[in-house]
């Protein structure tokens, strides 16, 4: 199709010099139409030299682009210097400084590279040729050959002894570095799984009273007749544990107020002093603290997956990828007016593990028998 | 070649070199080497210098960073958290934010190459996919990208939750959530992991050697040996005039390729830090220490992370208990979420250059890539693939989206829980279409040629648009194309298509899929020249190779 014999005359300087998609004219070297090649090529094939007024005008850009480099690299260190941090404005200000020095810098120096090679360096078309990846025959059959060859001179292929000892040899050293690994678990395995069924809330405390509740943050024990706002819901923490990472990620808990009349039958009202009901702040799903409640639908959300659960209803669960309620926690009111807990968490709190079995229907068969 | 003399300095040095190494031999392969040029082939270099930018600012972190789970009380100088007690590695986290000069920039700047490294990996990928250009020789190297890519996601889980903030250790404690779900094994691993019940005070220090060392250790590898295959096998090129499968047209590497490739370098590094500079990113400040009790709604992880995060949220609530209460608890709302979608996407990556040689039965080598819509199976399952991750990714956000498009919560998620198998279904049939039709626009130009823009009147007094044919470039790009192979005697493949009897290996059932599959996938779907060349003079060429029209 290189020529152009249409039967349709027309005149030449109406035919577009571009289509859209069409590589630039001077990126190519070719015309729209023909193939002539770029005039003012050089001796090399595939290298077309700029002219020497575009890469005069190359050099002067290029220049500025890299002075420019220069004097922003320059305000880099001297903003390191003038600029102190020490808080949020004035790590802000230095941020700013370095980071805005820097930027121009080294977009700057890659501005003045890319103006170099385009406007100064030739318009390059080298063809190099290409070679099949795979080896010929003679090759192949040679190191087939001295494969061989090696192989019975080391003797390995003849002396089944050798090769099995040394065989031996390797297994338990493979073996070691994983033995080595072994004391990354925890040093005593005996109650190994069966510490995720447990929680603080089933000790009593040192001084052998039932655990208080405790607000998470502020560590005040809560006394049942001032959580006095039903639709309100409280974040708390086992007493003597409100530091303890591993306990908080088991036994916090949420507190809410109802009003007698809105629990219904999933809520275990023996252990719901005045409608107080605790449960798991832990999700089910995988474990994140399901921390927000909508007071008008009673709805507990874990933000994570959006697992939501009916709080007037054992907490069962209403949408989202949790599989089970979270667990209530057995609480009352103490001597002093304070609220505790009774016992631990009928079933584990937290995500589901291989181990855990249906662990509500043996809280279940625990109920009837007492 | 020039006839001036290297000057002393540098004749010293490389002589001195070539002198030990035979340093000449390797030069004198490779300072020409060329390379082609496509603004596709740039999107890989922005992970490559990603990754750079990355071990930079690392370093610098970890001079500052403090590994350690230790409680600490606060005494830097951001106010509002001072006398809090929090771990050491989010105070150091802080240090370096506000005591460190350059160190909020750093920090900035670490995570946004991490973004960029990922995203640069992804759509580089995508360009390896939609072009074929993983096919024979490069199967290896296109393992060792699915590699990468596995372990960057590792790597960035790894290194997201090392400030030990409140948003990092939501991240963690879903990750412990997860590894925790997985059948037998899963309360051991968790236990292994954190040296005890979570979160414990190991957990950081170990996910900060598996961050700076082992991890990066093995992406450093695997990217030289990624970098050096593919100078061994010298780049793809883009079909084109004077381009075949035989030969490399483009820059040579010294001086140009290596100024531009310096460039862009240049270029990725300003970017990061410009984004790091003006783009606020993770202000761990602001969340707090991490406490287990705690969180913060809106919670969102790395974008990476998303689809799996989107898988979990679309789950509905399975779970079975194999022994009753003897144990045997397999969360399935956990497990398929965290597994299958990242399963899928990362086998069916790794497998597919086998998948389609096995069914195409082409084992030639192409270093020639195709045009993503002369192939129009692959795109449109590679874009099924993309429509799958992007329905979970989104979901992933599914709170945000509903807050700013007034949508239910529910509805998002019972929206996309259709979607995610709908929408790969709809992507596919239209991806294919769409490739069809573009494949129809490529057989016009060439039948008909380029509308040009002028109107002619003819004297009948009927208007028409003038064509022209189009550039030597374009049209070269353009035939460029090739049938998709099929298995020979499949009907309308480009082999012996004697057709009757398919060949013993066919005769079986998953030899008769397997043609099947061959017939479906390959052949020519729409023909370059179909003969539509009427009133313009030029005869239709045939479309093999070998009828090429002469460069020159």
């Amino acid at each position: 199709m290189t020529d152009n014999n249409h039967d349709i005359e027309q005149p030449v300087e109406r035919v577009p010099k571009r289509v859209i998609g069409t590589p630039s004219h001077a990126a190519t070297g070719t015309s729209l139409l023909g193939a002539e090649e770029r005039a003012g090529s050089a001796e090399v094939p595939g290298v077309n030299l700029q002219d020497e007024a575009t890469a005069k005008k190359g050099e002067r850009i290029a220049a500025f682009c890299f002075l420019l480099a220069f004097l922003a690299g320059i305000a880099f260190i001297v903003s390191y210097v003038a600029f102190q941090v020490g808080d949020l404005d004035s790590a802000a200000t230095s941020n700013l400084a370095l980071g805005s020095s820097l930027t121009v810098a080294l977009l700057a120096l890659a501005s003045g590279i890319v103006v170099w090679v385009r406007m100064v360096m030739p318009k390059y078309k080298l063809v190099q040729e290409r070679h099949a990846m795979a080896s010929d025959g003679e090759t192949r059959s040679y190191v087939g050959e001295t494969f061989l060859q090696g192989a019975a001179e080391s003797g390995i292929t003849k002396r089944p002894l050798l090769r099995r000892t040394l065989l031996a040899a390797a297994a338990p050293l493979g073996l070691a570095p994983l033995v080595l690994l072994k004391d990354l678990g925890p040093h005593e395995y005996a109650d190994f799984p069966k510490k995720l069924r447990h929680t603080v809330w089933g000790e009593k405390t040192k001084e052998g009273k039932p655990r208080r509740l405790v607000v998470e943050g502020t560590g005040a024990p809560i006394r049942a007749a001032d959580f006095n706002s039903p639709g309100g819901i409280l974040s708390v923490v086992p007493e003597g544990y409100e530091h303890d990472l591993n306990e908080l990620a088991k036994s916090t808990l949420i507190l809410i107020k109802f009003r007698p009349e809105e629990l219904k039958s999933g809520t275990n009202r023996n252990w719901a002093p005045d409608g107080i009901v605790a449960y798991s702040k832990i999700c089910t799903h995988v474990g994140c603290p399901a921390a927000l409640y909508e007071q008008t639908t009673h709805h507990i959300l874990c933000p994570c997956h959006q697992s939501t659960f009916d709080a007037a209803d054992g907490a069962k669960v209403v949408f989202g990828p949790a599989a089970r309620p979270l667990p209530q926690l057995p609480i009352a009111v103490d001597g002093e007016g304070y609220l505790v807990a009774t016992a631990d968490f009928p079933v584990p709190p937290g995500p589901s593990f291989w181990e855990r079995g249906d662990a509500e229907a043996e809280a279940r068969e625990k109920g009837r028998q007492s | 070649m020039s006839t001036a003399t290297v000057p002393k300095p540098i004749a010293g040095t490389s002589s001195f070199l070539d002198d030990r190494l035979g340093a000449g031999n390797f030069m004198r392969r490779n300072l020409r080497k060329v390379f082609p040029d496509h603004w596709s082939f740039l999107l890989g270099e922005i992970a490559l210098y990603s990754f750079i930018i990355l071990l930079l600012t690392g370093t610098f972190l970890t001079f500052f960073f403090k590994p350690s789970m230790e409680h600490v009380i606060y005494e830097g100088s951001y106010a509002p958290l001072q006398g809090i007690g929090m771990s050491a590695a989010y105070a150091s986290a802080l240090e370096i934010s506000f005591d460190v000069r350059g160190g909020l920039l750093m920090r900035q700047m670490h995570h946004w190459a991490a973004l960029l490294f990922v995203a640069g990996m992804m759509v580089h990928m995508l360009r390896v996919f939609f072009t074929g250009a993983y096919r024979k020789p490069r199967e290896l190297n296109w393992l060792i990208g699915v590699l990468l890519l596995t372990l960057a996601l590792l790597e960035g889980l790894t290194g997201y939750s090392l400030p030990d903030d409140l948003l990092s250790g939501a991240g963690l404690r879903i990750t412990e959530g997860v590894a925790i779900s997985l059948p037998l094994v899963g309360t051991w691993i968790t236990f292994f992991l954190f040296g005890g019940e979570y979160p414990g005070e190991d957990v950081i220090s170990r996910f900060y050697s598996l961050h700076i060392l082992l991890i990066p250790g093995i992406l450093l590898g695997l990217i030289s040996a990624h970098m050096i295959l593919m100078w061994v096998q010298k780049h793809t090129q883009m079909p084109g005039k004077g381009r075949t499968n035989n030969n490399v047209v483009g820059a040579p590497f010294y001086p140009a390729f290596m100024a531009k490739a310096g460039a862009y370098f240049m270029f990725t590094f300003g970017v990061i830090a410009l984004l790091g500079t003006f783009a606020q990113i993770n202000p761990i400040w602001l969340f707090g220490p991490y406490t287990p009790a705690d969180i913060s709604a809106g919670s969102q992880p790395d974008f990476y992370m998303g689809f799996l995060e989107g898988a979990l949220r679309l789950m509905p609530s399975w779970e079975v208990n194999l022994f009753g209460q003897g144990g045997g608890t397999i969360p399935l709302s956990v497990l398929i979420p965290a597994l299958v979608p990242m399963g899928l996407i990362m086998t069916g990556l790794a497998l597919y250059p086998f998948v389609e040689r096995w069914i195409t039965g082409d084992n030639r080598e192409h270093h020639v890539v195709d045009r993503p819509r002369n192939n129009p199976h692959r795109t449109s399952i590679g874009v099924s693939a993309m429509t799958f991750y992007g329905v979970l990714w989104l979901l992933g956000a599914n709170d945000e989206l509903s807050w700013v498009l007034h949508v239910s919560l529910n509805w998002t998620t019972y929206v996309g829980r259709v979607l995610v198998f709908v929408a790969p279904a709809i992507a596919y049939v239209v991806t294919y279409r769409i490739c069809l039709g573009l494949q129809r626009k490529d057989a016009a130009i060439i039948g008909h040629g380029v509308e040009s823009g002028v109107i002619k009147r003819l004297p009948h007094g009927e208007y028409i648009e003038v064509h022209v044919p189009p550039s030597q470039d374009i049209e070269a790009h353009m035939r460029g194309k090739e049938p998709v192979p099929t298995l020979p005697g499949t009907g309308n493949g480009s082999g012996n298509g004697s057709g009757d009897v398919p060949p013993k290996a066919l005769r079986g059932p998953i030899g008769r899929l397997r043609a099947k599959m061959s017939a479906a996938y390959g052949g020519e779907k729409i023909p370059l020249d179909d003969g539509h060349g009427e009133g313009h003079g030029h005869a239709a060429v045939g479309a093999g190779e070998d009828d090429k029209p002469a460069i020159h």
